[in-house]
């Protein structure tokens, strides 16, 4: 098929949809009020049919893959999930994945809201907060390649240059270059530096609106009632906020949770900082175990569910408050 | 070379998921030099446990040398510098001097800066890994591809038969934008351009040469390009030579 016959079948295609889309909200259009059931049908099926199609039958095909073998042929019972319990390799996984998040989630978020409180109101506002979230516009591997090199190691040895800053630095005040990628644990840690960069941004965002939403005559009546500025922020700020904290936090959580980029960019998953999303990639694409695979993305999705649920409930709450 | 101040081996790993190769094919060139090509064969097919004591002595064979702070990484830094640097980086000080030897396949001639001069009499050149003792026969370990024919139409067959001859390994040899080089014994070794080339198609044409596959390619995937890999990784990282092999023989798929 030539270029132009790929773009004329491309222009088809968006035509038949665009067609079918017109066809559909005309029906609908005409029948609302006579036949609310039908109206919404029409507007709630092909939502319904493509979620079932792209969402549910790979999670229920994914859940019961995870209890077949590598082949996907022969049935296993729970293996697969016992091997994420005993094998040492995969209970670093886990572990790895469970340090991420109780890690990233509250310093990005703890860092982000400090540099809002301290950022509100100054002379250079909307430059300093600008600077914090530039790594926001950066995407994930953008970012591991950027911190890759600042980790970048070299000897110290007579001839020979540091490439990275980090090590540069490190040299510079005397110290020795530091292998911060390939020593453990300590480099998982080094890893969670690039999450939080990035997302700090986001939270910095986020809670700052947060922020300037808070009443100007609830901050000024504390202040006549005598609470000092850390008071203000603990006792008025942060309960103000609440919502808005809830919400950073676990909207990082989740995309702590999938943390796949960050990982397979630096390490590659070496030197024990896999993560349960970059080995499952690793177990279904390069080791052909899609039996394995699938228990650890089912592992994935028990930990990111009770997240959604409680994100919806704060949500909800909010609405009705 | 350590009396003369240089390190003999640089040495570089770092190969994003798949970090950790340049070291499987390290310790299977050892192990088919020192343990000899059957006993290779029966190891890549697990015939053998993969942590045989024999294996356990090849991989430290090769930790005499890699875990040497006196003979690595020259131009790099120390033994830890391994698991970072990439092998691409790895080679370089060869050509700058400042490290002996590099243990790479013949792809790597392309690598080095423009201006290098890669010849016998050059900057910098490739021998083949020497026998374990004298008298031993040559061994190579290759990678290889395979033309598959899908369908056996008599076009297929003669476009298949066609790529076994001699004339098209000739063609292929003289082709400056390819290093791949034909075990074909018919083949004209004047044709390679780059004399590393031409070195290897005289090693693999050599009528007594013994040639092996890459074991790990061979493996199963979550071997061969997997707990392969990552342990052998830890390993020049500091984990023990059986921790290494151990981790692996538990890590072969079962089926």
């Amino acid at each position: 098929m030539s270029v132009p016959e790929k773009f004329g079948q491309a222009l088809l295609a968006l035509a038949i949809f665009g067609v079918v889309l017109l066809v559909v909200l005309h029906i609908a259009g005409r029948t609302s009020t006579r036949a609310p059931r039908l109206s919404i049908a029409l507007f709630l099926g092909p939502a319904l049919a493509l979620l079932g199609i792209g969402l549910a039958y790979p999670a229920i095909r994914t859940i019961v893959a995870s209890f077949f073998d590598a082949s996907g042929r022969n049935f296993v019972g729970p293996a697969n999930y016992l091997t994420l319990v005993e094998d040492p390799t995969m209970q670093r996984v886990v572990l790895n994945t469970l340090l991420w998040i109780v890690v990233c989630p509250v310093v990005s978020t703890a860092i982000g809201l400090l540099y809002a409180v301290m950022a509100d109101r100054v002379r250079w506002e909307v430059l300093a907060k600008t600077l914090i979230f530039l790594p926001m516009a950066i995407s994930f591997v953008g970012a591991a390649i950027i911190w890759k090199f600042v980790y970048e190691y070299r000897a110290d040895q007579p001839g020979i240059q540091q490439i990275g800053i980090l090590n540069q630095l490190l040299v510079w005040l005397g110290g020795q270059p530091q292998q911060f990628l390939t020593v453990e644990p300590r480099n998982t840690f080094a890893l969670m530096v690039v999450m939080i960069w990035i997302e700090a941004g986001f939270a910095m965002t986020v809670l700052s609106a947060a922020i300037k939403g808070v009443p100007r005559e609830l901050l000024e009546s504390a202040l006549i009632d005598g609470a000092g500025p850390v008071q203000q922020f603990l006792q008025i700020t942060v309960p103000m906020i609440r919502s808005a904290l809830v919400l950073v936090l676990t909207a990082i959580t989740i995309a702590v949770l999938k943390v796949f980029d960050v990982v397979l960019t630096m390490t590659g998953g070496q030197f024990a900082t896999s993560v349960i999303a970059n080995e499952y990639y690793a177990q279904t694409f390069r080791f052909f175990n899609s039996g394995l695979g699938a228990a650890l993305a089912t592992v994935l999705f028990a930990f990111i569910v009770p997240i959604v649920i409680y994100n919806v409930l704060q949500f909800r709450k909010a609405r009705i408050s | 070379m350590v009396a003369d101040g240089i390190k003999p081996w640089c040495a570089g790993i770092s190969s994003g998921t798949a970090t950790g190769w340049p070291l499987t094919d390290w310790l299977e060139d050892i192990i088919m030099r020192q343990q000899g090509v059957d006993f290779y064969d029966q190891w890549v097919a697990h015939d053998v446990p993969f942590n045989d004591p024999k294996v356990a002595d090849s991989l430290d064979e090769l930790g005499a040398i890699l875990k040497n702070p006196e003979y690595v990484n020259g131009g790099i830094g120390d033994v830890s510098s391994i698991a970072s640097t990439t092998f691409q980086d790895a080679g370089l000080p060869v050509a700058s001097g400042q490290c002996g030897m590099y243990h790479i396949g013949d792809f790597y001639g392309s690598i080095f800066p423009q201006g290098t001069t890669i010849a016998e009499d050059g900057d910098v050149f490739a021998f083949a890994l020497p026998v374990w003792e004298a008298g031993d026969s040559m061994t190579t370990e290759v990678g290889g591809e395979f033309a598959t024919a899908f369908s056996d139409r008599p076009e297929v067959v003669a476009f298949q038969t066609y790529l076994t001859s001699p004339e098209a390994a000739n063609a292929q040899a003289a082709s400056t934008t390819t290093s791949r080089v034909s075990p074909n014994s018919g083949v004209d070794a004047s044709l390679y351009p780059s004399p590393v080339s031409k070195l290897s198609a005289e090693t693999l044409t050599d009528p007594s040469a013994v040639v092996r596959y890459d074991g790990s390619d061979l493996m199963p995937a979550a071997v061969g390009s997997g707990s392969f890999w990552t342990q052998i990784t830890n390993w020049i990282t500091g984990q023990s030579t059986r921790d290494t092999l151990d981790a692996v023989e538990s890590s072969w798929p079962a089926n």
